[in-house]
Order: structure tokens, then C-alpha cells, then sequence
């Protein structure tokens, strides 16, 4: 099936060798490779945080590489924009592709290249005749009449996927397709890949699944904390091998948890459902303990923990706090009830960016900061500046609006926030994303104090190393069920990654 | 290895942040200035008339800005204000007309205007509609409405106590008497926005819901209840209008939605929501006034005025973006500069 | 969400040709306020018979010749996710420009002052442009500024001067009076810049760029649409409608002044949301816009007809506009769920 093995290697269609690209401290991709030939199925893999996105953003044009060697069909590359990187034959397929909701499939597709007649009026006859042209060539049946807004996400695709072809896209690089389609869905995308590689386009497909990489690809390179680590033939590696190469780090070089005394259970959560989100979620976390949400991304982590808290509706289930039932859809009552959140975007949800570190520290409590119903300025500068203190915030001053605080002081003050409401469980999704080093193992040692105080933690987080140094338990999520509940002393990467990414259980029909 | 350059190291910005924290400073020492050369160059600016005339006539801008201010911090907008006026002005009319007592005219004056905020309210956080669209809606509902109640009369007998003492002056000073009531609901409202938890969340609110919703706002809720706030001020200021005037009418205030709108945006709040201050807004409001009344004592036509107005919204948006663009722009520079020796 | 699906499932478009007649059907947002126009007209007609006389055809037909233009330009700025509140201003400052050139030189060709009106109407729908694409602030808040600014100079050139329909040539006045086929002349030019701006906007590769920016702004920079350079002349676009309108309002109407076309501009955004245009953008055509123009205008008129009080009229327009926005907000809801549904499936 796999032409290219036996002849000589097809020719490189694609190379982006030691490219680096760092945003501010965080240095995203530190030594990142990749080649690509014509007429296969290359995969790259790596944890969450290993660098695979910011890879193909700077394929895609959006960032450029601070430095890198960059060639497109042997000729230097650099992209200034995304624009130039399609003109040079690549295409990108996102997870959710963006498409223009009020047009047409077939507008989508020839958005800005329309079919034009002698008057340069579009000739849309031609245009969906081009469209439904397409699509029979992929084999896939879309009418391209119909409006875009709507259409499901694996339909989406094969429109993106489409408009790659109709620009005689030589490079095609998919970012985690398959994340969100269903198994036909995923077998249709996989036959419109394995046609168009054997008409000889260079195809990276980014994915966590295994048996989806085995049984698609050709090769395989994997890459690990930013760095390129190595590429297989498909066909001569196996999963324990690469699963090895992802994970092959030790991972005591980051801050381990302090071990405190486990005590009461704090949050339960029985049968937590929210149809077509999550299902039957079962969850205990006790005081002193810290419990890691692990999982791939879209695997419901975050939907559950902010149903939890009562930002979104829940369908079924029930949510108690030392013993309390805690109402639905309402963070209110879960803060006064000793709920802590601190969510994954800082500056969108964590905190007003507009406003001062002081107003940001004491927003969360600002209904017991009231004395009469008002609040003082004196009394709640008082209380940002002993959390913000105790967090040690580098701030020029409490009125600084924290917009001008940088990444790590900015989660501090997230912190310094919810621990002045004094929780007796504090939720953190992705604790130290977008942190630099230094002051992520601060946070890890301000959890694990936390934990020393008897708060119950549940912490959310894609970095496998941090989950495996903090969580004395490990529950791990896969398409919105539990999938395994792993104690720290088991808790080894290889065993959180198979849960994780298992196969999926397929009914038989 | 690349030189790992750092972008967040504060160029120009915290200066200019802090630039526009005193945005307020600024506008208050603009409102003083302006003040001063007045009373310098015109000689009859700086007498009690001069207070009288100003304050009366902002009075109805003033007033509406108040809950505007809080809604546009929300991050929605109101334009159905002078319409929720002009109801409550001819319902005043038919009611007077029709024999009732002030006092229970102006009761039901303002229950009308909390029924047009409440179905505001309704729309925009029940149904979760763009307020834009809703209030063009209810702007012409309201405005319609007010039609219907009075059609093209007007009603000016209105008893000449209320009338003189809605015009009344304190003693010698020429500030009118109403002016104590409109300042209290100033004080109102800038305690609610600038001290009270309520306020703490509506900036919260207007710079992103979602944040709002972790720190345990009620959106739905909050929304709702500044939108009765908007209609009963609203009918407050039409209730003044009328005796003021002592005419009802249904076409009362109309247009000042747009002026409440201007005043608000000039004051410093931003249309995006999450930020803005009573202070400012105050200021601009009496800006505008003051500016508008030396030029008409100089004879400057009134309808020409409006150019003020204008041009003082615009030149408030639009300067501080290109100073901040040229900022960017400059520092983008530097730091590409920094950056190419390394680069490939 | 996925696990029950690796039946072999069949194509999930059902593409007979019924299914896709109704889909394009139910996305035609110009559907309602055809449909509301119709059922207005004929009720009216069985009401009274007068309705449809030759001359009340021709009101009805003159009444909303300057609505519709404006509507259509206000569409096409709404659909790139912007607002122009200028245009009652533009209109007052070309309308008196009319006045003047007629009264200075009564001799003067109808297609210069035609073209003056235009063009003086292009670069303040310029300016505006400008203001929002190069200095980033929300068109609301530019436009509020600039309604008042073009209004002012309207007042500062105008004073207390007006022109009235004998300082203008007959032949100029004759435009809002002769017929073609029974249509007047400037009820023709309307209907015109209709079909016109209908086929830039559904059948022009700018004109889809419109929808475009207006769906998805970030995207439509992202696939290399020039957005500046087609919100700016969205904005042209208009401001030469606005131009055209206020010229043949000068025809139309008996006197020009000061105050020509105040307020007029959350009406016209009025019609055009009536009309189907979703004031985010994105969506809507200005042939709905349009319909949406006749719909607001012909109201008042088979108001009369019927012998409802006058007075109901804008009561009547408001609860329009509201119904327009919450069916739109309910068809959304309705797919929503749809698609919920599906995702369970």
C-alpha cells in the first residue's frame, strides 16, 4: 500500500530544520525539525507543550521562527504571513477550521477567487459546479449550496480540505483533525488523506492517537519539551517505543508535592452528566490532597470542573462540598460555599486586565469586603496588598492596572484572588501555562503549601510532568468519561498516556 | 542560539496606561481651563445667570448619562432613553388633563419608565438580544407609544407652582433647586459604580462576561436591573423636561439619546465596556455645556454648536489610538531592529 | 458523542431536490419582510380599494425612494459589521448643496448638481471610512461624531437660510413628478442603485469580501481580503447613496434647510434590520434592506388607508424592528439545538 518504501525516497517537499521560536520568556520550540515527502503521511507527535502547534503555525506562516532553515520544494522559505505560506502550496487544516458562516460551501471555498465571467461577475453556476467537483473527487457528498453556519466540524474539514485542493496545495498539514469527529467521520477524512497522498501530497498529520497513527502514517517524528527527538518508518517502530521517546524525561527535576495528611473528603461529585459533553463523572477530593485532572485536550477536563463550580448547566448528577449539596449554576453560592477557580485563560476569565491589582485581588471577595453595603479604598488596598504580599506580586504598585504585570504575577494575583475568599477547595486549570520557569515551580510550591493547609485541590493540567510531580491521585479523562484513576504510586507517564489516548470503544454494528 | 528578546519588558506602556488611568485629571483640568478662559474673555460668563442657565440646561443630559455610564461599562448600550422621556412627558400631559394630582402623575410617570427599562431589560438579558438592535426597536416603540397616548397636542397648563419650582434658584447663587436632586442621583450612581460590589462586577462584566461569571456575577441579573435603572432616570429627566418647558409633548427630548451617548463616550467610557468613571463622565457632561454656552453668549449660533460636540468625541477616541499606534509602531521598530542581527 | 456512530453511516446531506429548495429557502432572510409586505398590501387593498389607485401608487412609490437608497448604502456598511449614524447629516449638507447650486445658477445641468451631490456625499462617507479603518474606533462612535460635525457645517453654511421648490429649476422638481410606465423618475434611480448594489453585493468578488469581513473579521484578514480597503469604500459607497439621496430629496420635498434629514439614521438602520441585515454583520442582502424600506414606509401609508390612527404608525414600526430581531434570534436558536442535537447523535 505504501508506495515509497521499496523505490528510492520520493523528493522532500518540505523542511524546516532547528527552528526556534520563543514568545517573550517561554521559548515554545527550542530545536524543532521536520521533513516532509512528497506522496506520504508523516506524523508528528509529542505531549501537550512538546511544541507540535507552534510547529505548524510557523509552517502555516502565522509565527515566524526566530531562526530556523526553511526550505518549501527546495527553495528558502519565509513566510511573512499566512498568505505567503499558501502561495507556497501549503495548506492547514485546523481542529475547528474557521469557515464564514453566512456564505455558501462553495464560497467558502473560493472566497476571494471566485469564478468570474467576461463582466467579472461571479459565475456561480461554475462555482458550485467547481465545488461539487471537489467534493466528488474526495468522494465525500456536500452540497455546496448550503450555508456554512451549521455544517458539522468533519464537514468543515473536508470544505478546508477542498479548498487545499483546489490550490494545488503540495503540503497539507492537519492539526489534530480526528479530535472532535466521529468513527465514520474519522474513516471518511482518512480515505480523502490516503487519496490524496497517492496523487503525491505531502500530508503532516498531528495527532494523540495511536492506532489512528498506525495505521495512517508512513512515518513518524516525534518531539519532546520544544526539541525534535527522533523519526521512524511507521511500519519499524511501535507504540511503546514512541510512547517512550514523548515521555523520556525524568520528572523529578520539577517540585514535587510536600506529603501532608489526607483528611476528610471535600468535594464529592456523583454522576456529573452534561449530554453530549460529559458523562457519569465521579470524583472525590479530600483535604491535603491534590487530585490531577489529566487528559487530552477536548477530553472534557475543564467542562466538568466549570460545571463543578457552576459556570455552565449541568444535566444530571449532584456536587457536595463538606457534605453541603451545592446548588447548580451558580458560582456565587459555590464561592460562598469555599470554592476556589482559577481558569486556564488569565486574561480573559482570570482576571479584568483594565483594572488594578488591587481590584483584581479583591474582586472575588468584594461582597465581604462591603462594610453598609460599600466598599473602602483603604480597607480593600488592606487586603489586596496582604494576599498579594503573601504571594510575593512583583508590582510597581497596587494600582497598577495588571495588564502591566507580566505572565507569572498575573497568575499570582489569579491566586492571591481566590485564596483572599479562603477555600476549602481551589480548582486550577492548567496552573502554570504560559509561565516562565522560574515562577512556575514558585506556583508548584504555593500548591503544594496549600495542600500542606489542609485545601482540598483539583488541578487540571497537560503537562504530564507536572501532573505526575504534584497529584498524589491521578484521574484521567478520555472523550468526556473517566478513564482511569491512577494513585501516585503508579502513576508513571506511560500509564496516564494510555489512558489517555486508549482506543476508543468502538459498538459493533 | 537566539538572543531571547523579551517584548514584555515595559516599553512605553505602563506611561501611557497610566495616561489614561488620569484621563479623569485630564478631563477636569480641560473643564476648569475652559471655565477660567471663559469667565477671562467673556465678562458675562462669571455671574449667577451664567450658572443657572448652564446647569439647568444640562440637567436632562446629565442625569440620563448617569445610568448610561453603567450600562456602556456593562458592555451594552441604551438608545432608547429620550424615547422612554418623551413617553413619560405626554403621559403627564393626558394624565394632568384627565385631572389627576401631580404627585400621582409623577408616580405613574415613573412606573412608566421602569416598564420601558424592564422590557429592555427583557429582551437584552432574557432573550440575550444585541441591545443596539433592541433599543433602535424600543427607541421607535417608545417614541410611538408616546404618539399614541397624546397624538399632536400639547399640554402646557401645568400649575405654575411645579413649573417655578423646577426653575427655582438657591438665594443668590443662580444654581437652580432640582440641581440638588440631580446631584443626588449623581452621588447615587457614582457610589454604586465606583464603591459597592455591584459596581466592582460591572467593570468585571464589561471587559469579559466570562470573567465576570468566575467571580460569581450574575449577568443575566445584573443586566437587567440597569436597564430599569436607564428607565426610570429616563423617565425622571422627561418628568423635568415638562415642567421645565411646561409642555407635554410627544416629541419631548427626542435625539438626546445620541447626546446622553456622546457626553458618556467623551467622559472616557469606553464603547467596548469595562472601563469609565462618573467623575469623567460629569465632566464632560458640564464640558460640553460650558462650551456651548460661552459660544452662545458670543453669539455663535446654537445649531453650529453640535460641531463641538462632535468633534471633541472624536478627537477623544481617536487621539489616544494614534498615539498609541505610534507607539507600537516605534517600539515594533526597536525590538525589530534588536532582533535582526540574529535572525536568518 | 462518538461511540455509537461507526455504523457505516449514509452521506448526511439529503441532497433531493426538495430538501435543498427548502434549505436556501429558509436561509432567504429576505423571506419575512416580503412576506409581511405582502400581507400588508393586500389586507390594506380588500380594506379599501383607494390603496392601489394610480396616485396612491405613486405615493406610496415616492415615499420611499430616499428610504430605499439609504437603506441599501446603510446595509452594506451594516454587513461589513459597522453603522453609519452620518448619513441624516450627509443628506441635510447634499440637500442644501442642491438648493444653493440651483439658486446661484438656475441653468445649471441636473446631472452636475446630480454628480456634485454625489461626490460631496462620496468624501464625507470618505472621512468617516477613514476615521473608523486607520484609527481602529468603533464606527458607532466615530459616526455619532461625525453626525454631529456634518450637522453643524450644515448649520453653519445654511443659517437661517432655506431654499424652497420654486428656487429650483422645473425641470429638476419634475423629476420626483413625471413617470415612466407609471413610475417616477427618482422612484426609477432607486430601483436602480438597487439592482445594482444587489448584483456588486451577491455577484462581485469585493462585494462577498463584504460578507466575508462582516462574518469573520480576523478570518477575512487571515485569507488576505484587503478589509481596510473594502470597509473603506463600504463607507464610500454609502456616503455617495447618502449624497444621491439628499439630492433627490431637494427635488422631492418642498423646502431645504438647516435641519433637512435630522434623525433620520436609526430609522434607516431600522428598515434595514426589518429588512433581514443582522446588525453583527455578515448576513442579509440590501435587496432586503430595501423591501425592508418600502415595508417601514408603506406602513404609515396603509395606516391611513385603513383608518388606523396615525399615531399607531411608529408604535407599529418599533414593534417591526423588535419582532424582526427576536424571529432572527429564534431561527438561531433553533439550529443551535439542531446542532446540539446532532453532536448527541
Amino acid at each position: 500500500m505504501t508506495s515509497n518504501h521499496e523505490a528510492a525516497p520520493a523528493p522532500v517537499v518540505l523542511e524546516l530544520r532547528n527552528a526556534v521560536k520563543s514568545f517573550g520568556a517561554v521559548v515554545a520550540v527550542s530545536d524543532g525539525t521536520i521533513e516532509l515527502r512528497e506522496g506520504e503521511i508523516h506524523a508528528l507527535i509529542g505531549e501537550n507543550g512538546a511544541g507540535k502547534s507552534t510547529m505548524v503555525k510557523i509552517l502555516a506562516g502565522v509565527h515566524r521562527p526566530d531562526v530556523a532553515t526553511f526550505q518549501v520544494a527546495g527553495e528558502d522559505a519565509s513566510f511573512r504571513n499566512v498568505g505567503d505560506s499558501k502561495a507556497a502550496g501549503i495548506s492547514v487544516i485546523y481542529q475547528e477550521p474557521t469557515l464564514f458562516p453566512d456564505l455558501t460551501v462553495a464560497e467558502n471555498i473560493f472566497i476571494g477567487r471566485q469564478p468570474v465571467n467576461r463582466l467579472r461577475l461571479i459565475d456561480r453556476r461554475r462555482m458550485r459546479r467547481d465545488a461539487a467537483a471537489l467534493f466528488a473527487e474526495l468522494g465525500v457528498d456536500l452540497d455546496p449550496h448550503r450555508i456554512a453556519d451549521g455544517l458539522s466540524i468533519a464537514d468543515q474539514q473536508l470544505i478546508e480540505i477542498a479548498k487545499a485542493i483546489s490550490m494545488d496545495a503540495r503540503v497539507l498539514v492537519m492539526d489534530e483533525p480526528t479530535a472532535a469527529l466521529s468513527g465514520a467521520e474519522v474513516d471518511r477524512l482518512f480515505t480523502v488523506a490516503r487519496r490524496l497522498r497517492d496523487q503525491g501530497v505531502g500530508i503532516l498529520f498531528i495527532s494523540h492517537r495511536f492506532e489512528e497513527i498506525f495505521a495512517l502514517t508512513d512515518r513518524i517524528t516525534v518531539m519532546r519539551d520544544g526539541a525534535y527527538v527522533s523519526t521512524h518508518q511507521t511500519a519499524e517502530t511501535t507504540e511503546a517505543e514512541v510512547v517512550r521517546e514523548m515521555v523520556g524525561r525524568s520528572v523529578d527535576q520539577l517540585f514535587p508535592k510536600e506529603p501532608a495528611p489526607i483528611g476528610e473528603p471535600v468535594l464529592e461529585v456523583t454522576g456529573l452528566t452534561r449530554r453530549g459533553i460529559f458523562s457519569d463523572i465521579n470524583l472525590v477530593v479530600r483535604s491535603g490532597e491534590i487530585v490531577g485532572l489529566a487528559g487530552l485536550v477536548g477530553a472534557g477536563r475543564t467542562e466538568v470542573a466549570r460545571a463543578v463550580f457552576g459556570i455552565d448547566r449541568y444535566d444530571d448528577g449532584s456536587v457536595t462540598l463538606n457534605g453541603t449539596p451545592i446548588p447548580p449554576h451558580d458560582p456565587q453560592a459555590s464561592i460562598d460555599a469555599g470554592i476556589a477557580f482559577v481558569p486556564e485563560d488569565r486574561r480573559k476569565q482570570g482576571l479584568v486586565m483594565d483594572l488594578s491589582v488591587a481590584r483584581n485581588a479583591t474582586l472575588a471577595v468584594r461582597r465581604e469586603l462591603a462594610r453598609m453595603g460599600l466598599i473602602s479604598a483603604s480597607h480593600e488596598r488592606e487586603v489586596a496588598e496582604e494576599w498579594t504580599d503573601r504571594l510575593q506580586v512583583k508590582t510597581s504598585s497596587q494600582s497598577a492596572p495588571v495588564s502591566t504585570l507580566s505572565g507569572g504575577n498575573q497568575q499570582k494575583v489569579v491566586l492571591a484572588k481566590w485564596l483572599a475568599t479562603e477555600p476549602s477547595l481551589l480548582i486550577i486549570d492548567e496552573p502554570t501555562r504560559g509561565i516562565d520557569v522560574g515562577t512556575k515551580s514558585e506556583v508548584h510550591r504555593l500548591i503544594s503549601d496549600l495542600a500542606g493547609r489542609g485545601i482540598a485541590i483539583l488541578m487540571i493540567s497537560s503537562e504530564l510532568p507536572e501532573v505526575l510531580g504534584m497529584a498524589d491521585r491521578v484521574v484521567v479523562m478520555r472523550e468526556g468519561r473517566v478513564s482511569e484513576v491512577i494513585d501516585r504510586s503508579d502513576a508513571v507517564p506511560e500509564a496516564v498516556m494510555r489512558a489517555a489516548t486508549a482506543a476508543r470503544e468502538e459498538v459493533p454494528a | 542560539m537566539s538572543t531571547i528578546v523579551s517584548p514584555e519588558k515595559k516599553a512605553a506602556r505602563p506611561r501611557w496606561q497610566n495616561a489614561l488611568l488620569s484621563r479623569d485629571a485630564v478631563m477636569v483640568a480641560i473643564l476648569i481651563a475652559t471655565i477660567i478662559t471663559a469667565s477671562a474673555m467673556l465678562p458675562r460668563f462669571a455671574s449667577p445667570l451664567t450658572v443657572g442657565f448652564l446647569l439647568i440646561d444640562v440637567i436632562p443630559v446629565l442625569l440620563i448619562a448617569m445610568p448610561m455610564t453603567l450600562v456602556i461599562i456593562a458592555g451594552e448600550i441604551d438608545l432608547s432613553v429620550a424615547s422612554t422621556a418623551g413617553l413619560t412627558s405626554a403621559l403627564m400631559g393626558v394624565l394632568w388633563q384627565s385631572g389627576q394630582s401631580m404627585v400621582t402623575i409623577v408616580v405613574l410617570g415613573l412606573i412608566a419608565g421602569l416598564l420601558c427599562g424592564a422590557l429592555n431589560g427583557l429582551l437584552v438579558a432574557g432573550l440575550g438580544l444585541p441591545s443596539l438592535a433592541v433599543t433602535i426597536g424600543t427607541l421607535a416603540l417608545y417614541r410611538g407609544l408616546a404618539l399614541v397616548t397624546i397624538g399632536d397636542d400639547a399640554v402646557a397648563d401645568f400649575p405654575v407652582e411645579a413649573t417655578s419650582f423646577v426653575t427655582s434658584k438657591i438665594g443668590a447663587t443662580g444654581i437652580p433647586v432640582v440641581m440638588i436632586g440631580a446631584l443626588l442621583i449623581v452621588l447615587a450612581y457614582a457610589v454604586v459604580l465606583h464603591m459597592t460590589p455591584f459596581g466592582r462586577g460591572l467593570f468585571a462584566l464589561g471587559f469579559s462576561t466570562e470573567a465576570a461569571k468566575f467571580v460569581g456575577v450574575k449577568v443575566d441579573r445584573t443586566k437587567f436591573w440597569l436597564f430599569v435603572g436607564t428607565g426610570v432616570v429616563s423617565a425622571l429627566a422627561g418628568i423635568f423636561w415638562t415642567l421645565r418647558y411646561s409642555s407635554a409633548r410627544s416629541d419631548n427630548a427626542s435625539g438626546l439619546e445620541l447626546a446622553v451617548v456622546a457626553a458618556v463616550l467623551l467622559g472616557g467610557v469606553s464603547i467596548f465596556g469595562g472601563r469609565g468613571t462618573i467623575l469623567g463622565v460629569v465632566s464632560a457632561v458640564l464640558l460640553i455645556g460650558t462650551v456651548n454656552y460661552g459660544l452662545r453668549l458670543e453669539r455663535v449660533s446654537d445649531v453650529v454648536l453640535i460641531i463641538v460636540t462632535g468633534a471633541l468625541l472624536i478627537i477623544s477616541v481617536v487621539g489616544p489610538r494614534i498615539a498609541e499606534g505610534v507607539a507600537t509602531r516605534w517600539r515594533g521598530r526597536r525590538l525589530r531592529a534588536r532582533v535582526s542581527p540574529t535572525s536568518s | 458523542m462518538s461511540n455509537l456512530t461507526a455504523t457505516a453511516e449514509p452521506t448526511e446531506q439529503d441532497s433531493t431536490w426538495a430538501a435543498r429548495a427548502f434549505e436556501s429557502l429558509r436561509h432567504m432572510r429576505e423571506l419575512p419582510v416580503l412576506a409581511a409586505l405582502v400581507v400588508l398590501i393586500v389586507v390594506t387593498y380588500a380594506v379599501n380599494p383607494l390603496f392601489l389607485s394610480p396616485q396612491g401608487v405613486k405615493d406610496l412609490m415616492l415615499n420611499s425612494t430616499i428610504v430605499v437608497i439609504l437603506a441599501v448604502g446603510q446595509a452594506m456598511v451594516i454587513i461589513t459589521r459597522n453603522v453609519d449614524l452620518s448619513i441624516g447629516s450627509i443628506v441635510g449638507l447634499t440637500a442644501f448643496l442642491t438648493g444653493t447650486l440651483f439658486s446661484g445658477n438656475p441653468d445649471l445641468p441636473i446631472a452636475v448638481v446630480l454628480v456634485a451631490g454625489i461626490l460631496l456625499g462620496g468624501a464625507l462617507g470618505m472621512f468617516n471610512g477613514l476615521l473608523v479603518t486607520l484609527a481602529g474606533v468603533p464606527a458607532l462612535v466615530i459616526t455619532l461624531g461625525t453626525l454631529y460635525i456634518f450637522r453643524g457645517l450644515n448649520n453653519a453654511w445654511a443659517g437661517g437660510t432655506q431654499y424652497f421648490a420654486d428656487d429650483r429649476p422645473q425641470a429638476f422638481g419634475n423629476l420626483s413628478v413625471q413617470t415612466v410606465l407609471g413610475i417616477p423618475i427618482i422612484t426609477l434611480i432607486a430601483v436602480a442603485v438597487v439592482l445594482v448594489a444587489g448584483l456588486v453585493m451577491a455577484r462581485t468578488r469585493p462585494g462577498r469580501d463584504l460578507y466575508a469581513i462582516g462574518s469573520d473579521p480576523d478570518a477575512a484578514k487571515l485569507f488576505g481580503i484587503p478589509t481596510t480597503q473594502r470597509v473603506l469604500s463600504a463607507f464610500v459607497v454609502n456616503g455617495m447613496l447618502a449624497g444621491l439621496a439628499g439630492v433627490l430629496y431637494a427635488s422631492r420635498f418642498n423646502s431645504v434647510g438647516a435641519t433637512t434629514g435630522t434623525g433620520i439614521e436609526l430609522d434607516i438602520v431600522a428598515a434595514a434590520v426589518v429588512g433581514g441585515v443582522a446588525i453583527f454583520g455578515g448576513s442579509g442582502s440590501v435587496v432586503g434592506a430595501a423591501f425592508g424600506a418600502v415595508l417601514l414606509t408603506t406602513i404609515t401609508s396603509a395606516l391611513t388607508a385603513v383608518r388606523v390612527d396615525k399615531f399607531w404608525q411608529q408604535a407599529i414600526v418599533g414593534v417591526l424592528i423588535l419582532a424582526a430581531i427576536i424571529i432572527d434570534r429564534l431561527v438561531a436558536m433553533r439550529n443551535e439545538r439542531k446542532l446540539r442535537a446532532e453532536a448527541q447523535r
